[in-house]
């Protein structure tokens, strides 16, 4: 009796283990697809040219070299690129913060007449695409002889319903109390803002920090149409300038890939946990 | 008498005047963000479909009053016709594989297994790869002359496709892109959907008997079918709008294959310089978009009811 009872313990012991060892290999089958592009990209940027003409295509780079690196370089100014794309991603990123904080808490702190209708009216931008403003705002830039400038790349994302929205949920978990406290004080309402509301609500604007920097980084379409001159091309629009010169391998163009990347990947890197949890909360449980 | 009617009248006037700054208070705080929605938001939003009801001229300005015709022209021209056709392929070919795909992916990363939380990463990490890297990285795969996919056909057996210069397959090779760069989005927030259904319910599930297949289809999915459907509907937004992968990988072609609506919206305005007609096609597509955000606050708005 004791031993069939151990026998089958056994073959359950081994089920599981060939149940997880399936897993592992659907796991890492799918692993493999979804990565494969960006390994890709990294393996061809350190390829010599020779090799990334290759027919059949290689897949291990023989030895990891620069000289893609140096070559993209040369063709394209990168890292010119890239500063030019942390100045916008940045401004932006600051400028949503200064007005959807400040938004926010005349949405959820001051209570007047009117309040509900001017956040439906700042609710309702979200409904208006982009495509239907972005011929006009073309013109208003260049009225304003902005093209080519950081302030035509960055003033026109400096607001967005999407981030009003995210900071006001995060404000209405501050216990109203603390704001009635403060009024017996005598503390102002700029005072209590700055000094109880911004400190307490850390997560939710460094959410909104993250969220919004790497859109901004990986814009395509507006930097495409202010600028002019490689002097003041972000990142995504610089790399297309890369490609199509068919006299050159794919290896200085992923170089040019990868260096954009980095940034990008530093950054969800750390704010990962910090986007998804935001975000889902802000998003979804509304 | 006279002394308390005046009490009160100066009651009401100094409550209104309370109110008014109470107004004042709160509006300071909007300031920054309206002017930048006025500037940005509202007043473009007007000046194209004042765009749209007038010819305009190189610069942009309206010139002559021509009501509603522009409209029908785009509309009898029959490419906009068609690129609206190509639009809705492009979200059918992209936003149902895109969400079925990460289903299948955020089911697996909710395996307790040792390690998962790398394949977790790997799953979500198109999402670092913006539209132009990402379009490049493709069109180094696709590539008909030495790409990967080539050679990948080639151990099958098959013969090379042209991914991206044959009309047959351009749309769905673009798509194949676009599908892939949302995957890292979509698997987040299906897996934290997926997250939030508790535990004891499935252990409870579990003693009653049912098996995974049941468990999936009777539990997880209508547990998270408020995550699904705000998917649904902000993919299908999103690829309505795609630009970034057609305008690098094929410029609307071969023979305009992939011309999709805002490519179009695109040529017509900062090529042809034709503003007013690009403004019109603009606001056939908000309009679609409208309808559809409006289903999705609907959809919102059930949800929180749920909760």
């Amino acid at each position: 009796m004791t031993t069939t009872r151990r026998v089958t313990a056994n073959q359950h012991r081994k089920r599981a283990m060939w149940q997880k060892a399936i897993c592992y290999v659907f796991l890492t089958l799918a692993g493999v697809v979804v990565f494969f592009p960006i390994y890709y990209a990294i393996a061809t940027s350190f390829f010599t040219p020779a090799e990334s003409l290759s027919y059949p295509p290689t897949l291990f780079p023989s030895k990891i070299t620069l000289v893609s690196y140096e070559e993209a370089l040369r063709r394209a100014p990168v890292f010119r690129f890239i500063l030019n794309s942390f100045i916008v991603s940045a401004s932006v990123m600051f400028g949503q913060l200064i007005t959807a904080s400040l938004a926010a808490y005349s949405f959820s702190f001051l209570e007047y007449k009117g309040r509900q209708v001017l956040f439906y009216i700042v609710l309702s931008t979200m409904m208006v695409p982009w495509e239907v403003t972005i011929i006009s705002n073309y013109l208003t830039i260049k009225a304003l002889n902005w093209t080519d400038t950081y302030l035509g790349l960055s003033v026109p994302f400096m607001a967005s319903a999407f981030g009003i929205f995210l900071l006001r949920q995060g404000f209405m978990t501050i216990p109203r109390e603390l704001k009635d406290a403060a009024e017996i004080d005598g503390c102002s309402d700029l005072r209590f803002f700055t000094t109880i509301v911004l400190p307490l609500s850390r997560p939710m604007m460094a959410t909104l920090a993250v969220y919004t920097f790497l859109n901004t980084y990986n814009q395509y379409l507006w930097p495409l149409l202010v600028t002019n001159v490689d002097r003041m091309r972000t990142v995504q629009i610089g790399l297309a300038m890369l490609q199509w010169d068919e006299s050159v391998a794919w290896n200085s163009t992923m170089a040019g890939v990868v260096m954009v990347l980095v940034p990008t990947a530093i950054l969800m890197l750390f704010g990962h946990k910090q986007l998804v949890s935001g975000l889902t909360s802000g998003a979804l449980k509304g | 008498m006279e002394g308390a009617f005046a009490v009160l009248q100066m009651d009401r006037a100094s409550r209104k005047h309370r109110e008014l700054r109470k107004f004042v208070q709160g509006f300071l705080y909007l300031v920054p963000a309206i002017v930048v929605f006025v500037a940005f938001v509202f007043y473009p939003l007007a000046n194209s479909i004042k765009l749209s009801l007038y010819q305009t001229d190189l610069f942009g300005k309206g010139q002559v009053f021509v009501g509603v015709q522009q409209y029908k022209d785009i509309f009898a021209s029959g490419d906009f016709g068609r690129s609206l056709k190509i639009t809705f392929l492009y979200a059918l070919y992209t936003v149902i594989p895109g969400i079925v795909i990460s289903l299948l992916l955020a089911l697996m990363a909710n395996w307790r297994l040792a390690g998962i939380r790398v394949y977790r990463m790997i799953f979500s990490s198109p999402i670092v790869v913006a539209v132009a890297s990402a379009s490049i990285i493709w069109a180094m795969i696709f590539s008909p002359a030495q790409g990967m996919l080539r050679y990948i056909l080639s151990l099958f057996g098959r013969p090379p496709v042209n991914w991206l210069a044959d009309p047959k397959w351009a749309l769905l090779s673009v798509s194949m892109v676009a599908v892939w760069r949302g995957l890292g989005f979509n698997t987040i927030l299906l897996l934290s959907g997926i997250q939030s259904v508790s535990e004891e319910l499935y252990e409870s599930a579990k003693l009653d008997g049912a098996g995974p297949w049941t468990m999936f289809w009777k539990m997880t999915l209508p547990m998270i079918s408020p995550v699904l459907m705000f998917l649904l509907v902000v993919s299908t937004i999103n690829a309505l709008q795609s630009f970034g992968e057609i305008n690098i990988l094929t410029q609307g072609g071969p023979a305009g294959s992939t011309k999709v609506v805002v490519y179009s919206i695109y040529r017509e305005a900062f090529f042809n310089y034709n503003f007013g007609f690009a403004a019109a096609e603009a606001m056939v597509l908000f309009l679609i978009v409208l309808i559809l955000t409006i289903i999705q606050f609907g959809l919102m708005e059930r949800q929180v009811f749920y909760q």
